[in-house]
């Protein structure tokens, strides 16, 4: 059976379209707004990466951590994550959701307790940012005995021959890093040496589901629409912080986003 | 968990780079993967040429300075009544700390590397300061991560960053503090990593940076077993080697070539405040193993996971995990870690600087506190040596704020 995450390629490559993969922080900038932004945004992006947030997180820039750091200071907590997924699904049951975050808090939860807690909630997929390729093997092994898929990064620095290998080991979906850069940098490098890269690993293998991430904005994911995936995340979390700010309701003004970003790749 | 016989503690990691299958380990993101096997090939490549050791050992003798003094501290033992107390005064390096090995093996990796610009975090601002003179030295340029309460309250070392030209940057997320420095320079390097090379300051991180710095320091080690044997003829039956703990850059190096002796560790990390709850003693009050900063380690952090808060008046040891290797060593029970409070360390530092001719950093007065109070319940035949690790002078602000005036 295919997964829910295979079946969104599915019907974006059926549009002639990347999939619009959207990153919001769990809990930002509240428990239920944080709810309400994944309803609302789930009428345009096809693929929906929640954040579970970590005070430590060694890999991300100045809008996702403050995002997280908005999440942590209203009380959220891994329960809570589970929650906001777990009503979200009741209304969205075919929309996936992949969780995000570091590898710490599922260290303290317990592997098999936390994969249970995933099950049951309703997620599709995990991206644990910082448990690379081979030590994940165990953990995502165990993943995909739970038809949860575990989604690899693959970097600009990652060399070839380790390409195949991640790429053998791979489910549903592999996400390519475009630059050097924690998230939430500018766009560094030209789309088209970006398009270059991601050719060259579509041609180690041409059946996966390559998506690419890392300084996608409004003004660049164009350039980028040949990608079968395009993750925006920073954009969002600074488009919350400016609906904090000026007092403004983040869910109407993510979705705006949202929508203009679809039809940006349409 | 056991430590193997006849194999260096750096070494004593399985194929995932864990010490005892539980400590360590490369938690990083895949951007890092190629730059840390990198680091890791050539580290091992260089620490077995002869031409790399000798360059090692060349600047260890002519710009570090070896071996630093080895002395008996009279004036402390005769007050105490107990065991006769030395310290090694590794403060008198180039520098006036430990750090100085660290940042001088890192620039002459990085040359090798053909990196121009090496990057760095400090907590106490020793880290800093000595890889800005190392860098300077070498001819890298030169950028340092500091929390901005640290560089509030470690102003001499701060200034002697900017005098070597090093570009400080004040890290002025979560607690301010080194915990941040050590994040945000993993950050700066994740986005950097082609031109740049990265000097994390301590004995934590991704194991490649734990290794190099273990193996850094432990010219502290091999100058003191020379030491000692000229001092005692062998190795005294009942010795106590007493080092603060931070991250364990110093310690790991104080006890490496003692490995094998029966000569006692004792670890002393900051216990904080008297009367907070807050500290940054992992070991001593059984914090938990989580990741911090790449590496499973005994950290500071509630049960879902996110790293605690701490407090120490010691900037240099105010940082919520700790060294694999001593995670290790305390599990394996070769050492065993104790924490001494604020109060203490003040204490420390004010009855050696009066009495002798050296005057701790509050970092080491953790250790001297340590000493201060076995001392008294040991015999004259028993001996300990304190790693007098670093000079009280960065300091002066907040000690005399604490206690009215500073003495050196
Ligand atoms: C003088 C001194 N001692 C000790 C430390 C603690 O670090 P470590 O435990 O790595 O030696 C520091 C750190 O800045 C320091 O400056």
């Amino acid at each position: 059976m295919k997964s829910k995450i295979a079946l969104a390629f599915d019907r974006c490559k059926k549009e002639k379209r990347p999939a619009l993969i959207t990153y919001t922080v769990a809990g930002d900038n509240s428990k239920s707004n944080s709810l309400k932004i994944l309803n609302k945004i789930s009428q345009h992006a096809d693929i929906l990466e929640l954040g579970f947030p970590h005070n430590t997180p060694i890999a991300d820039g100045g809008q996702i951590q403050g995002s997280s750091y908005r999440a942590l200071k209203k009380g959220i907590k891994l329960k809570d994550v589970f929650q906001i997924v777990k009503k979200f699904k009741k209304t969205n049951p075919n929309k996936p959701i992949i969780l995000m975050g570091y590898f710490n808090l599922i260290y303290q939860c317990g592997e098999n307790n936390f994969l249970k807690n995933c099950k049951e909630s309703g997620v599709d997929g995990l991206i644990i940012v910082d448990l690379p390729y081979p030590e994940n093997k165990l953990f995502a092994r165990k993943c995909k005995k739970k038809f949860i898929s575990f989604i690899q990064l693959l970097a600009p620095t990652t060399t070839k021959n380790r390409m195949r290998q991640i790429i053998r080991d791979s489910h549903d979906m592999i996400y390519y890093i475009s630059m050097l850069s924690t998230t939430g940098g500018k766009l560094k490098v030209s789309s088209k040496k970006i398009i270059k890269n991601y050719n060259n690993i579509k041609k180690i293998n041409n059946k996966i589901n390559l998506v690419i991430g890392f300084g996608i904005t409004d003004k660049n994911i164009r350039s980028l629409k040949s990608a079968n995936g395009l993750v925006v995340g920073s954009l969002l979390c600074k488009i919350i912080t400016n609906s904090v700010q000026k007092r403004q309701n983040p869910v109407t003004n993510l979705n705006k986003m949202i929508y203009k970003l679809k039809k940006e790749i349409s | 968990m056991k430590i193997k016989k006849g194999v260096s503690l750096i070494d004593q990691h399985d194929k995932n780079f864990m010490y005892g299958g539980k400590f360590g380990g490369n938690f990083i993101p895949e951007t890092l993967k190629k730059p840390i096997d990198d680091l890791t090939k050539l580290f091992s490549k260089l620490r077995r040429e002869k031409k790399f050791l000798s360059e090692r050992d060349y600047h260890f003798q002519t710009y570090v300075g070896a071996p630093t003094p080895f002395i008996k501290l009279e004036n402390l033992t005769d007050r105490l009544g107990g065991a006769q107390i030395y310290a090694k005064v590794v403060s008198e390096a180039n520098g006036g700390a430990h750090k100085i090995y660290n940042a001088t093996v890192h620039c002459l990796i990085a040359k090798r590397a053909g990196k121009k610009f090496i990057v760095g975090d400090t907590g106490a601002g020793y880290a800093g300061k000595m890889l800005s003179m190392a860098a300077k030295k070498f001819g890298l340029k030169c950028k340092i991560f500091m929390g901005a309460k640290d560089i509030k309250r470690q102003r001499p070392n701060v200034e002697a960053m900017k005098k070597n030209g090093a570009e400080v940057v004040p890290v002025t997320t979560g607690s301010q503090t080194l915990v941040d420095a050590v994040s945000e320079c993993m950050r700066y390097w994740v986005s950097n990593c082609d031109l740049v090379h990265n000097c994390i300051g301590s004995t934590v991180g991704p194991n490649i940076f734990i290794k190099i710095c273990a193996w850094s320091t432990a010219q502290i080690s091999r100058e003191l077993m020379i030491q000692v044997k000229d001092e005692f003829g062998k190795i005294p039956k009942k010795l106590k080697l007493i080092n603060c703990v931070g991250g364990g850059s110093s310690a790991a190096g104080f006890w490496n070539e003692f490995m094998n002796t029966n000569a006692e560790f004792i670890g002393v990390e900051a216990g904080g405040p008297k009367n907070s709850k807050l500290h940054a003693a992992p070991l001593t009050n059984g914090s938990k193993i989580g990741i911090l900063h790449g590496a499973a380690q005994y950290v500071i952090q509630d049960k879902e996971g996110q790293i605690g808060s701490t407090e120490s008046i010691s900037a240099g040891l105010d940082y919520p995990g700790i060294s694999p290797l001593h995670c290790f060593l305390k599990d394996a029970k070769r050492a065993r870690y104790t924490s001494a409070s604020d109060e203490d360390a003040l204490k420390a530092y004010e009855l050696v600087s009066k009495l002798e001719n050296i005057s701790p950093s509050l970092e080491p007065s953790h250790a001297f506190a340590e000493a201060i109070r076995l001392a008294p319940k040991l015999k004259s035949s028993e001996v300990i040596i304190v790693n007098s690790c670093g000079d009280s002078l960065k300091d002066k602000d907040i000690i005399k704020q604490r206690l009215g005036s500073y003495i050196r």
